[in-house]
């Protein structure tokens, strides 16, 4: 295994991002995500790669149009209020089957909000950030090693299956530092794609990037056959971890820095004899039903930890179609539950206090 | 070894996050599971700041420290905020230049260091962290003395390798000092 290094969450995304074959970076400063610019300002002009300080976060997100239009792997990184901005490009993205990579360390709202770490965006991901039907791949990393790890997965299934991808962090993830195992270098990629307005020289019909299409019966079979792909994607890249739950009569369900503090609180309930596991979506979309739905045989109740007002509950309480009851532990606002909130919610679930 | 789950807090410019970092890298370079963790509110000069670290033997869950069991304050707020959070039996060191009150505590070992006079006294007067950061690795032992060496050389920046040898000096005062 490779030398871990200490780099901030921020940074490993920017790292992480380059050794994947990414060489263009289309940004706007926005805390607490502004290290992925910075490193990207201070590496890609000496790797033969672009970093550009848009004007705004709409043109950010445009200028990965552009580039993913020819094919090439791009990408674009905000925050809470910028992701918002960026929401027209994004659903753009999606209509002419384009690939990006989009990176939301997320930040409390709504509104201008505040600066400090939320998980309130997970409306905005996992439903299609944008107007118009689709989603996009939405990864949770709960650590700094994650943080690089689903970046390059991130990148290359977004160019796989020609959609964009988030990677939906906060504040925290993106602020601390932990030792991480940098990935290997890929080999560049994108230069070959059939699709890809790259110019005809005379020999191939003209590829057309857009996402306008007037007649209704085409635009119709555009949306089913998008579907059709997000089947078969939610078939085989959902992806979740499971922790202590052999015997789990609780189903703790929990992303990013929450899944962190869960497990502390996990770990001090076990102390106590309460049978709690966790349930920790890494894809949010698609979102591992099938794992929870197979949890809902087992345990007698669920427990959702997130730092938004239970967005997720809702996933989790169709997952389980309502089999057993979805409870909510949650701080917002920039607000992060600590692990002694989470164990007393734990406590009230274990004496029956959810019935 | 027990994890050590440690605070540092004070104003923004004493060179907190840094004294974190030492850390930080010295138990990356021991092998250690670790988390470091800054605030980054509107808090660069003057105001309060503050940075978690945890060293552990077992992968780090939480990176947030609730009860820390080392808490190394360099202002008066911040022993008043988080002087009731220690863990009980855990250990407060305080630059005693900059705070003159004594810790109520009475369950855990306080250890009052001059380390903003002492740096002065140095001419290094920005390096009272350091000299508070000699101090604690040994009572705490939290990382190895020959391991902080080798961290001050990766966590300096290049721009400043020639404050390296300030830095070691800082420390060692500090590992030295007795009350």
């Amino acid at each position: 295994m490779k030398e871990k290094v200490l780099m901030k969450g921020n940074e490993a995304i920017a790292e992480a991002a380059i050794l994947a074959g990414c060489r263009h970076y289309f940004g706007y400063p926005i805390t607490p995500q502004t290290e992925v610019a910075a490193y990207m300002a201070k590496k890609m002009p000496k790797i033969g790669g672009t970093f550009l300080q848009a004007e705004s976060e709409i043109a950010a997100i445009n200028m990965v149009y552009g580039v993913a239009s020819t094919g090439k792997p791009a990408m674009t990184s905000s925050s809470s209020p910028g992701i918002a901005l960026k929401c027209e490009g994004i659903s753009y993205l999606a209509g002419a089957d384009l690939p990006a990579f989009i990176v939301n360390v997320q930040r409390g709202g709504p509104g201008l909000g505040g600066i400090q770490p939320s998980q309130s965006d997970y409306f905005l991901a996992t439903r299609g950030p944008g107007h118009g039907d689709f989603h996009v791949l939405v990864f949770a990393p709960a650590s700094v090693q994650e943080m690089a790890d689903l970046t390059g997965r991130a990148l290359h299934l977004a160019w796989r299956y020609r959609m964009p991808a988030m990677l939906l962090a906060d504040g925290t993830m993106g602020q601390m530092m932990e030792p991480v195992a940098l990935p290997d270098e890929c080999q560049a990629f994108g230069s070959d794609n059939p699709w890809a307005a790259t110019g005809t020289e005379c020999r191939r019909p003209h590829n057309i990037i857009n996402s306008l299409e007037l007649a209704p019966e085409k635009l119709e079979q555009s949306n089913f056959a998008r579907f059709e792909r997000y089947a078969e994607i939610e078939k085989t890249e959902t992806a979740w971890e499971e922790y202590r739950m052999e015997d789990a009569e609780i189903c703790i369900v929990s992303y990013g820095i929450t899944a962190r503090i869960s497990r502390n609180a996990i770990v001090e309930a076990r102390k106590e004899g309460i049978k709690v596991g966790m349930i920790r979506p890494i894809t949010l979309w698609p979102f591992p039903k099938a794992p929870l739905l197979a949890a809902a045989e087992k345990v007698d109740s669920f427990l959702c930890v997130e730092m938004n007002m239970g967005q997720m509950k809702e996933d989790v309480e169709l997952a389980v179609r309502c089999r057993k009851p979805v409870d909510l532990c949650c701080r917002v606002g920039g607000m992060i539950p600590t692990p002694d909130e989470v164990l007393a919610h734990i406590r009230k679930l274990a004496e029956g206090g959810n019935k | 070894m027990a994890d050590h789950e440690i605070v540092i807090a004070g104003f923004g410019g004493q060179g907190l996050l840094f004294a974190g970092k030492v850390l930080a890298h010295a138990g990356l370079l021991e092998g250690r599971e670790l988390s470091w963790l800054p605030s980054y509110g509107p808090e660069m000069r003057g105001g309060t700041a503050n940075c978690n670290v945890i060293l552990s033997d077992s992968p780090v869950g939480s990176p947030i420290v609730q009860h820390p069991n080392v808490l190394i304050v360099m202002n008066a707020p911040s022993l008043d905020k988080y002087e009731s959070e220690v863990a009980p039996g855990g250990k407060i060191f305080l630059d005693s230049t900059l705070i003159t009150r004594k810790v109520e505590r009475k369950d855990v070992d306080v250890y009052y260091v001059p380390a903003t006079r002492m740096a002065a006294d140095m001419g290094t007067p920005g390096l009272a962290n350091m000299v508070l950061l000699g101090t604690v690795i040994r009572e705490t032992k939290c990382v190895k003395d020959e391991t902080v060496d080798e961290a001050l050389r990766h966590v300096i920046p290049a721009r400043k390798a020639n404050l390296f040898d300030a830095n070691k000096n800082a420390v060692e005062a500090g590992r030295n000092y007795k009350e």
